[in-house]
């Protein structure tokens, strides 16, 4: 039996069970380890969320202690990332509540039904289009772009296809069902598409015409 | 195929979760429609750009700070 279960790699475990026990244990060099591990990885989630830096940055502080505080809670059934990213975006969620003073906010908000409609934008884009902008130009179109996306498409975005979460993962942290998952992350991603379009269709960017009139070639 | 009913696949296509069946059909479609052939092909890039640039970077000072601060309050119990 063992030697299948090896084969079959079912038990082995996640690494971050070991350090999670030796936390539990009171191994504080432990905890140390996952933090550094996973900080960048809240940090930009709770900037995607908050779109503010300073709220990231305690997010990521009060995301980080709370899980310490909580450690006990932690079931084990799912892995400690995806346990501390469902932390981080409801201390997030709970910022953004504060700053809004009162007004709900949630990842159900500003949600368009336009489910199934076909792209419009037909422009193809240029081979390697980011290489058209400096490292700093480009960080500016992907962070203007992807904060004009509704909250609720952006954070499946976020944790879908730049976090690596799967569908299943981000429907459990997120509370949503996985259809609802399924079908935000289509349109954040058709959305970012064609907003991205703007920048990245032949003849853009190119010869140093990044900020003037250049016309798509259709 | 329509382009709708493309499109309705294009996630389950670029994330590889498709039985070999749908899989073919859907690439039969792309071989005669360049409008979903764009749309695909840029989707995928817009996803790839995405993992790829980090565009919150934290910086390494701040990080540090951050994780000191971290450390400290969970030493005291938080």
């Amino acid at each position: 039996m063992a030697t299948i279960q090896s084969i079959a790699g079912e038990l082995e475990p996640h690494p971050d069970v070991a350090l999670v026990e030796r936390v539990r244990a009171g191994d504080l060099a432990a905890y140390d380890q996952l933090v550094r591990k996973y900080e960048r990885q809240l940090f930009r989630i709770s900037q995607h969320i908050t779109q503010n830096r300073e709220d990231a940055e305690d997010v990521m502080q009060d995301a980080f202690l709370k899980a310490y505080e909580k450690l006990d809670q932690f079931q084990g059934n799912s892995k400690f990332y995806t346990w501390l990213v469902r932390i981080a975006v409801n201390e997030s969620l709970m910022r953004l509540r504060k700053r809004r003073t009162g007004k709900m906010v949630s990842i159900d908000e500003d949600i368009e039904t336009d489910e199934g409609s076909v792209p419009r934008d037909l422009a193809d884009w240029a081979p390697d289009p980011e290489q058209n902008y400096n490292q700093a130009e480009l960080a500016e179109i992907l962070r203007k772009t992807i904060q004009g996306l509704p909250q609720g498409f952006r954070v499946v975005f976020v944790l879908r296809d730049v976090e690596g979460l799967s569908t299943e993962e981000t429907a459990e942290t997120l509370g949503l069902s996985i259809p609802a998952v399924k079908s935000r992350l289509l349109r954040a991603r058709l959305q970012l598409r064609e907003r991205l379009s703007r920048y990245f269709h032949r003849g853009k960017g190119s010869r140093g015409k990044r900020h003037g009139e250049t016309r798509s070639e259709k | 195929m329509t382009c709708k009913e493309f499109l309705a696949s294009l996630d389950d296509l670029i994330d590889g979760t498709l039985s070999a069946e749908l899989r073919a059909e859907l690439e039969a479609h792309l071989g005669q429609c360049s409008h979903c052939e764009v749309v695909y092909n840029t989707t995928r890039k817009t996803i790839e750009i995405y993992r790829s640039h980090e565009i919150y970077e934290l910086p390494a000072s701040l990080q540090e700070r951050l994780h000191s601060a971290i450390m400290a309050r969970c030493k005291k119990g938080c």
